[in-house]
Parts: structure tokens; sequence; C-alpha cells
């Protein structure tokens, strides 16, 4: 009885933990990553080498601070074609999809 | 019975050519990119179906192809730079060649022998002996300041021409390929902010380039170079605040109509109507979202207009004479082409998350076919072998 306390106390414990890691759950996942790769795609290139829009590959992604992605992302860049997705993801999305794309995973 | 055999071996013969290449011709015939899979479908109008899938094509995201003039083979622009050679009746890959890191399109000169591909990285124009893709020509798009520029809006003009537009450089560039190894180049500078897209008029003579810095269109008389680049639809926005583009119209299929032109709006809800004689705004047609294609029935009676994301699930069709949406559907999800058949009674569609392409009727608007497809993007139809700009 005493050992079943525990382990609850323990995935209390590691739920929020796994929920931020994770950020969107699987079936949301699945459509932003459609998003990325057929919408950001049009400009950035299905495969994220770069069209019109510049290459989003770690390497070229790597040297610039996160929460600057995140912001072009939400916000846009004002100036150039790239426009604001805030009306369509959360900022909890837009962290994932930054980490995704540094580790190279769309 | 042993003098039979050559004869029954003769017989065989005889009979698995039949079987293998009945003739036929290619003007019902069509290529589907699939963009994901990075292969194409042939496909054919009369009874609306797939003959064969070609694949190995690399990248096709944005793909887009060109006719050869005797519409036997497609060449299809890759994203990834790849330019390949398919053969509509062979139905197989011919010729493959990795010409640059990342290209947008291409084009194919007046007589034929001529291809020419617009590449992003690096930046230029590549020209290649569309018999043998031997490199002929490459023309870096380098300002005089040596800034590198993405080249957008290639098309072919008369004279074995080719006109391209740098992005960032605010160009347009008109190549003379009559001797294909040494071409003349003329450069016009100062065009405008960011041109995104060009077309050709269907007659050959006018270059319209779509700003995307500016509210405009960049425009060269091709019959008249001495006349300069003049500047169509100034400032059609009027300082009004743009809506955020979440995908580039396309001009390639610009609805000339003869005495009109439509045009769709950057960051707006509106397909813009110039008048060709004066070259002046003739009004504005309200629509559902900010049009990425708007194509002309081969009438010019209609037009038809997709939409950029988030509205990319819906089609509208205009009636031109009195300038009204008079039907608007769903035909599905990522609706991202729309091609009609040579004489136009059908409208191909292609809808890219529900692995469709979906024919419907142009005067009752009907469905009547559906063929599958994986994530279709472009499609082509061979009548595109003979007429400038496609």
């Amino acid at each position: 009885m005493k050992r079943c306390r525990h382990s609850w106390f323990a995935i209390v414990l590691v739920i929020p933990c796994v929920a931020l890691a994770a950020g969107p759950d699987t079936a949301r996942q699945g459509e932003i990553t459609h998003l990325v790769r057929q919408d950001c795609g049009s400009c950035h290139g299905l495969t994220l080498a770069g069209g019109l829009g510049l290459p989003l590959h770690p390497e070229a992604l790597r040297d610039k601070p996160k929460e600057s992605l995140v912001a072009t992302i939400l916000f846009g860049r004002p100036g150039t074609a790239m426009p604001p997705w805030a009306p369509f993801l959360s900022e909890t999305e837009a962290e994932w999809i930054v980490d995704m794309l540094l580790q190279g995973k769309f | 019975m042993r003098g039979w055999v050559p004869f029954l071996a003769f017989l065989l013969l005889v009979l698995q050519g039949c079987a293998q290449a009945p003739l036929r011709g290619t003007g019902d015939l069509g290529v589907v990119i699939e963009r994901a899979a990075g292969s194409v479908e042939i496909v054919e109008t009369s009874g609306r179906t797939v003959l064969a899938r070609v694949t190995g094509l690399g990248d096709l995201s944005h793909a887009s192809l060109n006719f050869s003039r005797d519409a036997r083979y497609a060449y299809v622009f890759g994203r990834d730079g790849g330019l390949t050679q398919v053969d509509l009746l062979q139905q197989k890959l011919v010729r493959r060649t990795l010409q640059a890191g990342n290209s947008i399109g291409g084009a194919i000169s007046q007589d034929g022998r001529l291809l020419a591909v617009a590449n992003y990285a690096p930046g230029g124009v590549k020209v290649f002996d569309a018999a043998t893709l031997e490199l002929l020509a490459d023309i870096p798009a380098v300002d005089d300041a040596g800034k590198p520029s993405k080249v957008i809006g290639l098309v072919d003009a008369a004279g074995n021409r080719f006109v391209w537009s740098l992005f960032e450089a605010g160009e347009i560039w008109v190549g003379d390929f009559r001797d294909p190894r040494r071409p003349q180049l003329r450069k016009f500078r100062n065009v405008g902010k960011e041109p995104y897209d060009a077309m050709v008029t269907a007659d050959g003579r006018h270059y319209l380039a779509g700003l995307f810095g500016e509210d405009g269109l960049a425009m060269l008389d091709l019959w008249n170079l001495d006349a300069g680049v003049t500047r169509v639809l100034d400032g059609y926005g009027r300082g009004e605040e743009k809506l955020p583009v979440y995908k580039m119209p396309h001009l390639e299929g610009w609805a000339a109509t003869g005495t009109e032109l439509l045009v769709p709006a950057v960051g707006r809800h509106e397909v813009l109507v110039v008048d060709q004689g004066n070259w002046k705004e003739a009004g504005r047609i309200a629509v559902h979202g900010q049009p990425v294609f708007v194509v002309a029935r081969p009438d010019n009676r209609q037009v038809w207009v997709n939409f950029a994301f988030p509205h990319n699930d819906t089609v509208q069709v205009i009636d031109v004479p009195s300038r009204r949406v008079v039907h608007t559907f769903k035909p599905g999800r990522g609706v991202l082409h729309i091609e009609f058949t040579p004489r136009g009674e059908h409208a191909w569609l292609s809808a890219r998350d529900d692995n469709k392409v979906l024919v419907y009727d142009s005067e009752t608007f009907a469905l009547v076919g559906e063929l599958p497809a994986d994530s279709p993007s472009g499609i082509f139809f061979t009548h595109r072998a003979h007429r400038t700009g496609l």
C-alpha cells in the first residue's frame, strides 16, 4: 500500500514535466508538422532548405536566439514577406516548432 | 511441325509489339506534380484517368514544368534544382540533372531548343539544350553593386528571348539567346521593390512583374524595349494596411481576357481588374480570401480563383462580363492549382491534403471526375506547349 502511494506521488510530479517538454499533444503535433512542411514550406521549401524564405535547417538557425525565432514565428518580420502566425499558433506551439527545427526534426 | 516454330515466334513478337505501344497523340495528356513524393502522374483528359506514375524527381515542392514543342516531353523544374525530362508516351524519366541548389521554375524558348531555369541559390539563370540538357549559358543574378539576387518570373518571349526579374535588386533582365552561348543582355533597373513573380501576356508583348515590396506592377513592352519599364496600378492599396500574406500569389496563370487583365491583389481579399488599353485600374472584385491563382477559362468568360492559407479549401468563379462571383465551393483541403482542359469544358483542381485531383464541369460546376494523387500541386496540360509564357 505504501509503495503504491509512492508511485502515485512520482507520477504526479512527473506529469507536469512531461507536459512542458512535449508542448502540444500528439494530434496537434501532427497538424503543426503538416503546417510547417506545407505552409511554411511554400516559402521555405518542403524540405525547409529555403526558397523565397531563408533555409530553416538547424545549422542556419543555431546562432540565433531562441526567443527571437519564436517571436519571428508569432509576429512575423515587418518589412519582409514573413507573416505573423500568432492567429494560428500559440506561444507554446511556436516554441515547440523552434525546438523541432533546431533538432532538424521536421 | 518444326516449321511452325519461327512463325509462332514471329507472331509472338508482333502481338507483343501491339500490346506494348498502341499509337496515340499527346494532345489530351497532362502531368500532375506529386510534391511530397517527388513523383509525377501522367494523366489523360479524355477519359480522365491516370496513365502512369514516374518517380525519382527529387523535391517537387513548388515544382513547375514546360512541355517540348512536340508535346511529347515534360521538363520538370524541382525546388532542389533538379531538371528532369519525362517522356509522356513511354511514361518514363529520360534525363535528369541537378543544375542548382534551389530553383523556382523555368521556360522553354520559342524554337523549343532551349530551356532556361530560374534559380534562387545560387541566384541566376541557366540555359540548357532541350535535347541533351547540356549547359549552354550561365548568367548569375548579380547587380552592379555585386549583390546576388534570387531570380523569379522567368518567361519566354519572341525572338528566342527569355525575360526574368531579380527579387532583391528590383531589376528586369531581357536575354536574347539567338546565339545561346553568347546571350545579349539588357537590364532594366529600379523597376520597383521586390518583384515576386511575373507573367507575359498571351500575345507575348507585355511582361508584367508583380511587386511585393510596394503596391503595383512593373511592365515592360517587349515590342519596344526603349520605352523602358513603366508602372501599372501604382499604389493600388492607397496606403491601406496590407493583410499578412501566407502564400505568395502566382502570376503565371494571370487571366488576360483580351481587353482586361485580372490580377491577384497582394495582401488583400481582392482581384484587381486592369484595362489593357490604358493599363489603369478598371475595378476590383471582392473575393473570399487572398487570391493565389487567377485563371481564365480559355474562352475568357470565366475566371477561377483559389486562395492562400487559411482559405485554401475554397474556389470561386468570377463571371468576367459582370465581374461578379457566380459560384463559391469547397472542393477539398489545400487546393493548390487550377488547370483548364484545352477548350475549357473542365477545370482540374488539386486538393493537396485530400490526396485528390478533382475535375469539374465549367458550365454546370458539377464534379465529373476524381483521381487519386499523392499531395498533388501543379497540374499542367500539353496545350501549354504551344503558348508563349507557359
